[in-house]
């Protein structure tokens, strides 16, 4: 995902800035041992909101839609956000037609989010239509997988620690949703192109973001993140 | 937004499906009933839902109340979209709140939708909420309204009650209410008659199931046939040209069309259409294009482009229906950002028409507006804006006003029109005033009053709170000892008599200013605390900011810029104010620049912040 990343930015030019909460690295904090909801609220809630106020940028684009997750349902398209980065779900702006309100005082901040009614269809149809590239890991391969809390983990990489009687087996699968890894799961698919993938989600069953650890680490897990200054 | 059926390449129309109504009406449950019968609920959200099962209906609600408060309190605060499909059509459901508190937000998915379902209770009739939810989807172009009469299980399935209720509805929006199309129908959501299914319980009812009767509304009206209409977004010189860029609001554009420009009405010959992928033929309404024109004009962000046959209103007083969100009450004549298209104006409602009263839905007088009404008003503004009637053209018809210090959206309103005469402009009863003058500029009228030692640094620093202002489009004027001591006041001394008389004149042509509606920078010694408060005493509360150039004297000694204090040392000045003469600190100054810490240009920009965090400038 990171090798794609680079490659995309180095192809069109673009000014990739990279920021990593190196002090929560300096701390410990790892991915393979803190738990889900200290590893994401270091590495991508601090992360992002440290990133923010060193560029002291005001809005920041994101791609999250309304159909992934229930609290994200609710979020406005232009979502303002206080000083500090919070969401206040409590009290959106209200958002007619399409005359967004972008105007922030000093310390507060907009996240936009110009896909919100797109679903994971329309994404994908997109993504068709236009030949756009994408990486590998959404397309079904055989990978060897382990089942930990319900969920489909590829064990690809030697900093992950089998716990006792887990033994990875080769399954196909590919990921519809890509988070911190070992923290999202992939799902049963032999869906190998993305023809093959509209097919799929034509005929789905389940929505996307059930992959995500994250979203079940507790009771409104999405929504307290989001109101920390979570994507 | 691109649509695809399952199983089906073939594009679809999507129909955008608000549901709204008082709260206990039965909306949540009329939604499980929705989603349930039409399988729309995924496994994975059935095994959440599997605690909220209530009888044989599951309660979606908590599908839907995706925020943690909601579920607590078992409400809906804010709207939530989900998309279902039937083999028919894709609906987008904006699930309305039913309470009156998050009215704003009802407003928001109203906006969005071309179809409303209105619930209503048939044992409690129609109720305030029931008129202020019709009266918003009325207002903000809702074409379809279905009054959805539920719990028809608890009146034994009798068509007297539900005729009744419908009859009490057209009764109370006779002739006020403009859906193109409008019909009721009567369900039971619990146990899902005409829900989804045909009753059979109901034999007296020869109509569709509510569901059938979705799959059957026309799709809403073409924005691309309307007159074309784009917005100007940005502006940008590429390779040596210019390109205007900006979303097609409505209609089509061709190569080589003539077309009008405004305000300012020229016209003009489109050189080149291009989309994302080059040059292209034609463009239509949502389509995000870049337009080169024959001659390169001065068009900027909040022009827009028309076509000639059909353009757009250019005015300064419209006739307009707004709901009001602010917590503090809509008053007449304050000032406000209002955005229209991607044109942002400062301007005022200058009267309420009339507000509608929500018990009976009749029209009544108003003098201001209290959170979640609605009213008849008219809206002036600083500058000619671009308009259509929102009747004819949304793009340009619909406007939100934003609050000048918060930046919150306080309103939202739609354009029936251009107030004809000027008489109507400004009735007679209302005389030209500060505000009135106030209108025409881009910025509050306000007294920034400096205060402090000579050569503590004052002059310096207004100078560049002038400079910022002037370059933020900012009327002001300076007054200062070296303008005011020469001309209007020379005949004053430096004695304590004279000095009140000097500061009580200044505060005089300080006001007149003001009233002229310019921002005044005052920058005076002014050293004694009752003068100061007799030229706040002039002006209103919001409008006196105090600033005390707070520089120890030792530094202003050091400083000397005129060699005055060389001079009073010496002995050659009498009562010169911090040696001879007693300088009052300020006790309450609305802030304080401390100029050995800072450089006058960030001062300046402290003085200018709290110009805006009064919503005095933008």
């Amino acid at each position: 995902m990171i090798a794609f990343r680079d490659e995309v930015a180095q192809k069109h030019s673009i000014d990739l800035r990279v920021h990593t909460n190196t002090e929560a690295i300096a701390r410990g904090i790892d991915p393979f041992t803190a738990t889900s909801a200290s590893y994401t609220h270091a590495m991508k809630t601090e992360g992002l909101r440290r990133a923010l106020d060193a560029g002291g940028f005001d809005a920041v684009i994101g791609g999250a839609r309304r159909d992934e997750e229930k609290s994200r349902a609710k979020e406005r398209i232009f979502s303002f956000r206080t000083r500090g980065h919070g969401w206040d779900p409590r009290r959106q702006r209200p958002e007619l037609w399409n005359l967004y309100n972008a105007r922030v005082n000093p310390g507060e901040s907009v996240r936009v989010f110009p896909l919100s009614n797109w679903t994971e269809l329309d994404v994908w149809t997109y993504i068709q239509c236009l030949q756009i590239p994408v990486v590998d890991l959404y397309f079904a391969r055989p990978r060897p997988v382990v089942v930990r809390s319900g969920a489909l983990i590829v064990v690809d990489d030697d900093r992950f620690a089998l716990r006792p009687g887990e033994r990875p087996t080769q399954r196909v699968v590919r990921f519809r949703t890509l988070g911190c890894y070992p923290l999202t799961g992939a799902v049963d698919s032999t869906a190998a192109t993305v023809n093959e993938i509209v097919d799929e989600l034509r005929g789905s069953r389940s929505s996307e973001r059930q992959g995500r650890l994250i979203d079940y680490d507790e009771p409104s897990a999405m929504e307290r993140k989001k109101r920390e200054g979570y994507f | 937004m691109i649509a695809y059926s399952e199983g089906e390449a073939k594009p679809q129309s999507v129909l955008s499906v608000l549901t709204c109504g008082s709260v206990d009406d039965g909306k949540s449950t009329l939604l499980g009933r929705l989603f349930l019968d039409t399988g729309a609920i995924l496994p994975d959200q059935m095994r959440e839902l599997s605690s909220g099962i209530a009888g044989d209906v599951i309660d979606v609600s908590r599908l839907f109340d995706g925020l943690e408060a909601e579920r607590e309190q078992g409400i809906t605060i804010d709207v939530s979209y989900r998309r279902f499909a039937t083999p028919h059509r894709i609906f987008r459901l904006l699930d309305a709140p039913g309470h009156e508190q998050y009215t704003r937000n009802m407003a928001t998915a109203a906006s969005g939708a071309s179809a409303a379902l209105l619930l209503v209770d048939v044992r409690k009739g129609i109720g305030p909420q029931t008129i202020r939810h019709a009266a918003i989807c009325d207002l903000f172009g809702v074409e379809e309204l279905v009054l959805v009469v539920n719990k028809m299980d608890l009146v034994e399935w009798s068509e007297m009650p539900f005729r009744r209720l419908v009859s009490d509805f057209r009764t109370k929006f006779e002739g006020r209410i403009q859906f193109r199309s409008f019909s009721a129908i009567p369900v039971s959501a619990l146990t899902g008659d005409n829900v989804v299914n045909a009753s059979l319980r109901m034999p007296w009812w020869r109509g569709r199931s509510l569901l059938s009767h979705l799959e059957q509304v026309a799709p809403a009206a073409g924005r691309a046939e309307q007159a074309f209409r784009m917005p100007v977004q940005l502006v940008e010189k590429l390779s040596g040209s210019r390109h205007y860029l900006g979303t097609v609001g409505s209609g089509t554009v061709r190569t080589g069309e003539v077309v009008n420009l405004l305000p300012s009405g020229r016209q003009v010959a489109i050189k080149t259409v291009s989309g994302p992928n080059g040059p292209i033929d034609k463009a239509t309404s949502g389509d995000a294009i870049v337009l080169e024109l024959e001659d390169e004009l001065d068009l900027q962000r909040g022009d827009v482009i028309t076509s000639i046959e059909r353009p757009a209103t250019c005015a300064r007083a419209i006739r307009a229906r707004i709901v009001w969100f602010g917590e503090a009450p809509l008053i007449p004549e304050r000032i406000y950002f209002l955005r229209i298209g991607t044109q942002l104006s400062t301007g005022a409602i200058t009267r309420i028409n009339h507000r509608i009263d929500l018990a009976s839905g009749e029209r009544v007088a108003a003098r201001s507006l209290s959170q979640n009404e609605i009213a008849d008003c008219d809206v002036t503004t600083a500058s000619e804006i671009v308009f259509d009637s929102f009747r004819n053209n949304p793009t340009l018809g619909s406007f939100i006003i934003i609050d000048r210090a918060t930046y919150d959206t306080v309103g939202a309103g739609v354009i029936d029109g251009q107030l004809s005469r000027a008489g109507n402009l400004f009735s007679p009863d209302f005389g030209i005033d500060k505000n009135k003058r106030a209108i025409l500029k881009a910025h509050s009228p306000a007294v920034v009053w400096l205060t402090g030692l000579s050569g503590s640094g004052k002059s310096t620093i207004a100078n560049e709170v002038e400079k910022l202002l002037w370059a933020a489009n900012c009327h002001t004027i300076l007054l200062d000892g070296d303008n005011l001591r020469q001309g209007l006041n020379r005949d004053l001394s430096f004695t304590d008599a004279d000095r009140v008389e000097n500061i009580r004149r200044i505060g005089e042509v300080s006001k007149l200013m003001l009233d002229a509606g310019l921002i005044v920078i005052c920058s005076f010694i002014s050293p004694f605390g009752a003068e100061r408060r007799m030229v706040r005493e002039l002006v209103d509360d919001n409008e006196f900011i105090e600033v005390f150039v707070k520089t120890p004297l030792d530094i202003c000694i050091e400083r000397d810029p005129k060699g005055l204090y060389a001079r009073a040392l010496a002995g050659q000045i009498e009562s010169f104010t911090g040696l001879t003469s007693a300088y009052e600190e300020p006790t309450q100054p609305d802030l304080v620049l401390d100029t050995v810490a800072n450089d006058a240009v960030s001062l300046a920009n402290t003085i200018v912040g709290e110009l805006k965090r009064r919503g005095i400038v933008a």
